[in-house]
């Protein structure tokens, strides 16, 4: 990767945002698995495992995995994001093996939220 | 209070900002200033609405109408038709989605309702380990426009302008750090990052190193351009291998990318940063033991002045910042010093991390305008009390600060506010406390704490903490003498007023607040030879008010030395010669039959039988 220059800058963001972008015919879902120091204590990484495996049973193509760290509510974790399109994140938290199978199955490959296990929907004021 | 007409309620969650509600919100202040109508009509920004894909989304009230994708071009019109004209334009308007979510959205959980990220604004958003992730939320876009747009001199009036204080602890203001450090001329200078965070129960700075590694050096080349450094380094302990290991990536990213080392973005302007793993003595958190520890010297404190800003690391000019503070600074950088001052209090500005732990229902990482008084944020943020108990006291500041009482939670959050009660913000530990703590004991164990991370340079702080301590042991365990209390407290003023550094000035904060606040817990320690909370092993009694007691058994199946007979549905009995006061049986008790009473209560009964 060469020198960047603002306009380099720039152009990442506007690549990136469009690559990470839920849309039509491209990533249909994303799903962010908190991964902070609580996250991972609380067993954020087999919470991983579980959705991948999920996954690649269901041969799906179309859902975006990703890590990130803490969300906040470090007494909740592990905690997952799941965010489809034209719909507000929805935030599950006190994962097992069982509700992520779940979750992955019915939200994420199904498309419906699973209400019984959804903590929260939507984000921070950050402003 | 002036009276509004409407109120426009504007969406300033991450999803509607992402899609614009702020140039939503300035065309709409521009326009109502237009039309003279600034004084019937507000706009608030509020929290998320949960419809982050419609965004940007605004509630109209009284009317209740709902707007929603709303574009800068689109308020003159909305504006004229709906606020002067009366017609609410329904082309804008909400339509109902055929399936509705029934989840409760951030504004009706009161953890999140309360919360304005700033500092931590990718918390939980972007990937750490990716450069091209926090680039995607204008990441560098600050370090861009420091770096070729603006003089040091133009930075520093923006970070003091914006009345950014240090978020470590003791609140100096940023920018005044900077401009002292600037005036020095000198042929190297240094900045540094301050990551040794050490209070017991405090780890924000830990998530924003775990969560936004890219924030922290965004932030240091912008203080780098300012002071002219270009030369850094990340203080980190090496306790927190997570933080460490994603700092080096970024750090590895942000090279590769040519965002460090020389020239950055053709600017011309070079910087180095390097990490520094410290071996998590809590002193060097102070600045001067924390560059002593940087050469490679033993981590002690030296007299200041003169202050690192003119003689710091390698006896060079030197500005250290915590990492809070450094992820204020892009956001500063980029949106003004006047947006910054729109949250918080005139001499606290901003907002504040805050790591929430103890005897709260929510534990963890929050973020809140300074002001929001501590009330908000252990009943609403955190949810109350865990188990219904009663609370006590919140600790701020960790073993520099002290325990704030129940008829003290309305104080706002601010520095000058929780100095006054004998505390201070801190860099951002809170640890709340319910009944069943002892607050003599709670002073011993931070002062076990402090007593133990004393450099040992200075005779006030570590003879002075050992004496107190010892004081503070004599009466947990029993020994408590009158005068003691007048003793700790005449022991603490001259320890604050002659120990060399921060550490020993504030190490006896938590044994004098306990004292101003619960003096009378060590009173009944002393006289009555009574810990009320049952924690000293040495002055309570645990015995069953056999009025209270349902006979449930609980209690005697749970006891590990089986000191606790009764028959089923009958009142137990504790066993005084049995019982090791575990509190296992005070804990377990749905009905608060088991209760506490003074170490001698039976030894005095049989002296009156004999």
């Amino acid at each position: 990767m060469p020198r960047l220059t603002v306009e380099d800058l720039k152009r990442i963001k506007e690549e990136q945002k469009a690559k990470r972008a839920l849309r039509e015919g491209a990533y249909r879902v994303k799903v962010t698995v908190h991964m902070g120091t609580c996250g991972l204590a609380a067993g954020a990484r087999d919470i991983l495992n579980y959705i991948m495996d999920e996954l690649n049973r269901a041969g799906v193509t179309d859902v975006v995995v990703t890590t990130s760290g803490c969300a906040g509510l470090c007494s909740r974790e592990p905690m997952i994001t799941v965010e489809m399109l034209n719909t507000p994140p929805v935030k599950y938290c006190d994962l097992n093996e069982e509700k992520t199978r779940r979750i992955t199955r019915e939200h994420i490959i199904g498309g419906k939220v699973v209400e019984d296990l959804a903590f929260v929907a939507g984000c921070e004021t950050s402003y | 209070m002036d009276r509004y007409r409407v109120n426009l309620m504007l969406c300033g969650g991450t999803g509607c900002i992402a899609s614009g509600s702020l140039k939503v919100r300035d065309a709409l202040l521009d326009e109502l200033k237009k039309r003279g109508l600034q004084d019937e009509i507000t706009v608030t920004l509020t929290g998320c609405n949960g419809f982050c894909a419609e965004g940007p989304i605004m509630i109209v009230h009284p009317d209740e109408i709902f707007y929603e994708k709303l574009k800068p071009d689109d308020i003159p019109y909305l504006v004229e038709e709906h606020f002067i004209k009366g017609r609410p334009v329904q082309k804008f308007m909400y339509k109902e989605p055929e399936k509705k979510i029934a989840v409760p959205t951030m504004n009706e959980i009161p953890f999140f309702k309360y919360q304005v990220l700033r500092a931590l604004r990718n918390k939980g958003l972007i990937d750490p380990e990716s450069i091209e992730d926090y680039i995607a939320r204008d990441g560098y876009m600050a370090a861009a426009k420091a770096l070729l747009e603006m003089t040091p001199e133009q930075i520093i009036k923006e970070v003091k302008d914006s009345g950014l204080r240090g978020r470590g602890g003791a609140g100096f203001p940023t920018g005044l750090k900077w401009e002292l450090c600037a005036r020095v001329q000198a042929d190297q200078k240094y900045i540094l990052c301050n990551g040794d965070e050490g209070d017991p129960g405090a780890f924000m700075d830990r998530s924003i190193m775990e969560a936004d590694p890219h924030v922290v050096l965004e932030g240091m080349i912008i203080g780098a351009k300012a002071i002219g450094a270009n030369k850094g380094y990340i203080y980190v302990r090496a306790e927190y291998p997570l933080a460490v290991r994603r700092l080096q990536i970024a750090i590895d990213q942000a090279k590769e990318y040519g965002l460090l080392g020389e020239n950055i973005l053709n600017s011309g302007f070079s910087l180095d940063i390097e990490i520094y793993q410290g071996a998590g003595a809590f002193v060097c958190g102070e600045e001067t033991a924390l560059m002593r520890s940087i050469e490679g010297k033993r981590g002690m404190p030296i007299p200041r002045p003169p202050f690192p800003v003119v003689k710091g690391l390698w006896g060079k000019p030197t500005v250290l910042n915590n990492v809070e503070t450094y992820a204020n600074i892009p956001q500063i950088i980029l949106n003004g010093a006047d947006w910054f001052r729109s949250l918080g209090t005139e001499k606290s500005t901003g907002t504040k991390v805050f790591a929430l732990t103890g005897a709260v229902n929510n534990v963890g990482l929050i973020e809140v305008p300074m002001g929001i008084p501590l009330r908000t944020i252990i009943y609403e943020i955190g949810g109350g009390i865990k188990k219904g108990r009663k609370f006590k006291a919140v600790q701020l500041g960790g073993p520099s600060g002290g325990c704030i009482p129940e008829h003290l939670l309305d104080t706002p959050v601010t520095y000058e506010d929780i100095v006054k009660t004998g505390a201070i913000v801190g860099s951002g530990g809170m640890v709340v406390m319910d009944d069943s703590n002892c607050m003599v004991n709670v002073a011993r164990f931070f002062l076990e704490f402090t007593t133990d991370e004393s450099c040992g340079k200075c005779p006030p702080c570590r003879i002075g903490t050992k004496v107190m301590l010892d004081k503070l042991i004599d009466i947990t365990e029993g020994r408590g003498r009158d005068g003691d209390i007048e003793l700790l407290e005449d022991l603490a003023k001259d320890i604050i007023k002659t120990s060399l550094c921060g550490l020993g000035q504030t190490a006896p904060n938590p044994v004098l607040t306990t004292i101003r606040y619960f003096r009378d817990e060590y009173e009944s320690h002393i006289y009555e030879r009574w810990c009320k909370a049952g924690v000293c092993r040495a002055l309570c009694t645990f015995y069953i008010d056999e009025d209270a007691c349902t006979g449930c058994t609980v209690c005697a199946r749970n006891c590990p030395v089986k000191a606790i007979t009764g028959e089923k549905k009958k009142p137990h009995r504790i066993d005084q010669t049995v019982c090791i006061k575990c509190r296992t049986c005070y804990e377990k008790c749905k009905f608060g039959a088991v209760k506490v009473g003074p170490a001698d209560m039976f030894k005095e009964e049989e002296t009156v039988e004999v």
